[in-house]
């Protein structure tokens, strides 16, 4: 063994840490452009706050959504699943027997079961994870429709009282036009937020079963060579996304307080927009769940700023779109330099055609 | 002392449907020993292993493993049984740190003890020599060092056994030595190693003992050091055994005033070889030396524009052609057998028909399709002259050999009928039989008048095919040999030294 000579290579930033990095970079930048153009709002530690109440539902989403991700899924249901929890929530708490641990309970138990019911499909049947989670958005508008068509307003004193919960933080906050003290509110919500955001950051982190995850996401034929339970795994990534989005549908009507069936439509995009903005790669094993919630409120920032602005809503959208394209890149970019190949697209494997026949192609062609 | 043996295998079995892939075949592994595994592709190597490791169920046989009588269902109970496995493409993740590919997935609290993880791995990687810190991403290690990781892992779990399937393909020299010290090292602490390679060179190198087996039969088993290279390859191929020494190379008769089948002046490639100028006669059989990471690859890459082309102009023929992309290289008579092809010429479902006559496919048109007939008449003939192991021509092409699958891509720009074909390590990771058909092939071809190119990492088979080897280093063409000079000492000269001029 003398012909080896022990070089101590600087440990860099793994891949999973510098997007995060960057997500966070982009944001606080973010945040202090926006300071500066509207200094008015975004000055006030509520409208931050406001981001986090207002958006509870989507952040809690994205958590659950960013763990599948990281074990190579998709999981497209998540919206769908979420509003179908608010209106089964509203349907029984209106009822006469409805009580709020109920609702908590139908909330988690409907999560649960489209986690089981699609994790089961996708990691034991080894089907698509896009159609399934497809189907199951379907499945979810379908019962949320057939549940009720009607917005209700829920009326139940408890719930009201619970809606209407906020924790005040009476040292910090700004004076109004009249010149007087508005503390800043903090809603239930966001507390549950911060919960589940340090619960699941560590769960990926000092886990067993987080670590595997990481692993099947990066490779998932290694990772069974070494032993890992690559399906239990897959499944349990499905069924925890399900649950989160069980919880966002209970805090989205905990924060509207009602059920309707436009609740959380086109969430499961905004979803996968904001985990993909926070740097979890699209194809797998690359992540960060602090980078969850990060996502979530660059996204947010950006559409903030262009309604701060006056212009039309659309535009919303559009950016939406474009930013995330910008990201896509970068990470593509950013990939490509670090591994020193080619830039190609990191492309899921959900999305390709082949796994072989993906370069195969092009040049025979 | 160290004769004592920890695993025996005897009569072992198995079949699959349509062929039988073992044949009562019998194997025994001492302590503390390098035992090389050899045989063709389809010998049953691979099954072999997979038999041991549990991939496989046999469907008879006894394995004993230190005299107790095992059989085991998945490869997990193998390993808990002290039986580790390293295969050619390595099996770990490369978006974890060294430390978790050590250890994950062995665990058996749910909870991750980075502090305690990264000290053992830290230990365990000073112990054996590995040029690799524990907190480091797995992608940022060098092949050798994460197939070391890999046998570090292996090593870690108690195994007895070491199993080390090509662990050198993608491996240059001086990892390779690397490798084998690190065997060395194991060997000395009592581990059984099965070794399976191509090369020949470093079984000679490391090994104690070899079996071969040949059609999925035992043929026997030798001690290294009194078994002579040349009986090994007989005992490898049987009757197959053709005197390499056959082979004839046609030297074509270039004078100035022949315009040659393909001329490049200038040609540089977004890959970053440096502009170069390569010309082609017809009937010419020509090859790229140089070392890994040379150019030699990038090179004929640009030729047939599979790397975008940044500049140069070229002739076919005298006729100024336009080539930017393959298609147009296709259409000007140009065929290319890339080097790496897992990645670039399998389509790996399609069955060996549709990867025959793909390219032709693409020439004629796609809304033009061949009738079943007609590509069935097409693969019919190029499995029968190229002599393709194939069940059926229906049969996807994942599951036959690695040197058959090559010979199918072959067969697929053959029928194109090219003018100028290039061949990229057609012969990397083949069996030793199929080589020999593939040089004698090259030279066919040119005797009827095509030009090739020819690129192969073993000197020796360019100089039996090539009349003209042109050495790349640093991406440049640093010199040109013919005739006399085509001695492999010669070319070894030149890449080292990089200096002489044409």
């Amino acid at each position: 063994m003398t012909t080896v000579n022990v070089i101590k290579p600087k440990a860099r930033l793994s891949n999973s840490n510098i997007l995060f990095l960057i997500a966070a970079v982009i944001f606080v930048l973010m945040y202090i452009f926006a300071i500066i153009t509207f200094p008015a709002s975004f000055m006030q530690f509520q409208t931050f706050f406001d981001l986090f109440n207002l958006n509870a539902p989507l952040i809690i989403m994205t958590l659950g959504l960013s763990i599948v991700m990281i074990g190579g899924g998709i999981d497209i249901s998540v919206g769908s699943v979420c509003g179908l929890v608010t209106m089964a929530c509203a349907v029984y708490l209106e009822h006469k027997m409805g009580s709020i641990g109920g609702a908590i309970l139908i909330a988690l138990g409907i999560g649960i079961v489209f986690g089981i019911l699609q994790g089961y499909l996708i990691a034991y049947l080894e089907i698509q994870p896009f159609i399934i989670t497809l189907s199951g958005l379907f499945l979810a508008q379908g019962l949320l429709t057939t549940l009720h068509k009607d917005p209700i307003n829920v009326t139940m004193p408890a719930f009201v009282n619970l809606r209407d919960f906020d924790i005040v933080i009476a040292w910090l906050g700004a004076k109004n036009r009249l010149g007087v003290f508005i503390p800043c509110e903090i809603k239930p919500g966001t507390i549950i937020v911060v919960i589940l955001l340090v619960i699941l950051a560590s769960l990926m982190k000092w886990s067993r079963f987080g670590r595997n995850v990481y692993a099947v996401g990066g490779n998932s034929n290694s990772a069974m060579m070494l032993g890992i339970n690559v399906k239990r795994t897959v499944f349990i990534t499905y069924v925890m996304s399900g649950l989160t989005a069980g919880i966002a549908g209970f805090v989205y009507i905990m924060t509207t307080g009602a059920g309707n069936v436009g609740n959380a439509s086109g969430a499961e995009m905004k979803a996968i927009a904001s985990a993909i903005i926070g740097g979890t790669l699209l194809n797998g094993g690359v992540g960060n769940l602090l980078g969850a919630p990060i996502g979530t409120l660059t996204l947010l920032v950006i559409n903030e700023l262009i309604r701060a602005a006056g212009v039309q809503s659309n535009f919303q959208a559009m950016v939406s779109g474009l930013m995330l394209y910008f990201f896509i890149v970068l990470q593509s970019l950013i990939m490509s330099l670090r591994d020193r190949t080619r830039i190609r697209f990191t492309l899921p494997p959900w999305l390709r055609l082949s796994e072989k026949a993906k370069s195969g192609n092009h040049r025979e062609t | 002392m160290l004769s004592e043996t920890i695993l025996e295998m005897k009569d072992i079995s198995k079949s699959f449907p349509g062929v039988k892939a073992l044949d009562n075949v019998g194997f025994k592994l001492r302590k503390g020993e390098i035992h090389a595994l050899m045989g063709e592709n389809g010998a049953g190597k691979s099954t072999l292993i997979k038999v041991i490791t549990g991939v496989y169920e046999k469907d008879s046989g006894f394995i004993t493993l230190q005299g107790e009588p095992i059989h085991f269902k998945t490869p997990k109970e193998a390993q808990n049984k002290g039986i580790g496995t390293v295969y050619q493409e390595i099996m770990l993740c490369p978006n974890l740190t060294v430390a978790e590919n050590m250890f994950i997935g062995r665990s058996h609290t749910p909870i991750v003890n980075w502090k305690q993880m990264n000290e053992k791995a830290a230990q365990l990687l000073k112990s054996l020599g590995i040029p690799a810190s524990p907190i480091q991403e797995l992608a940022s290690c060098s092949l050798a060092v994460q197939q070391m990781i890999a046998i570090a892992r292996a090593v870690d779990m108690d195994c007895k056994i070491l199993i080390l399937d090509e662990p050198t393909s993608s491996l240059d020299e001086d990892e390779v030595h690397k490798l084998f010290d690190l065997m060395r090292e194991l060997k000395t602490r009592g581990v059984g190693i099965i070794f399976i390679t191509h090369f020949l060179k470093q079984v000679y190198e490391i090994s104690d003992r070899i079996t071969v087996l040949r059609n999925g039969k035992f043929v026997g088993e030798y001690e290294t050091s009194s078994f002579p290279q040349i009986e090994l390859i007989s005992k490898m191929l049987g009757n197959e055994l053709e005197d390499i020494t056959k082979i004839k190379k046609y030297e074509p008769i270039v004078s100035d005033t022949t315009i040659p089948v393909y001329e490049g002046i200038g040609l540089s490639s977004a890959a970053g070889v440096k502009p170069f100028d390569f010309s082609i006669q017809k009937g010419e059989v020509n090859g790229f030396a140089g070392l890994l990471g040379s150019g030699r690859s990038e090179s004929v890459r640009a030729i047939f524009a599979a790397d975008k082309v940044t500049g140069g102009g070229v002739r076919m023929k005298g006729k100024r052609v336009k080539i930017k992309t393959p298609l147009q290289a296709i259409r000007q008579g140009i065929g290319y057998l890339p080097e790496d092809r897992k990645d670039d010429g399998i389509i790996y479902d399609l069955s060996v028909r549709d990867n025959i006559i793909l390219t032709l496919q693409v020439l004629k048109g796609f809304f033009k399709p061949f009738s079943l007939k007609q590509a069935e008449a097409f693969a019919k003939e190029y499995i029968e002259k190229l002599n393709i192991k194939t069940p059926t021509s229906n049969t996807p092409i994942k599951s036959l050999s690695g040197g058959n699958q090559q010979k199918v891509i072959l067969a697929r720009w053959l029928l194109t009928n090219p003018e100028y074909l290039i061949l990229d390590e057609p012969t990397r990771g083949i069996d030793v039989g199929t080589k020999v058909e593939i040089q004698k092939l090259v030279i066919k071809l040119a005797n009827n008048g095509m030009s090739l190119t020819f690129i192969s990492s073993e000197i020796d088979e360019m100089l039996r095919t090539c009349s003209r080897l042109i050495v790349m280093k640093d991406r440049e063409i640093v010199a040109e040999l013919r005739g006399t000079e085509l001695t492999e000492h010669d070319v070894m000269n030149v890449i080292a030294q990089g200096g002489k001029t044409i």
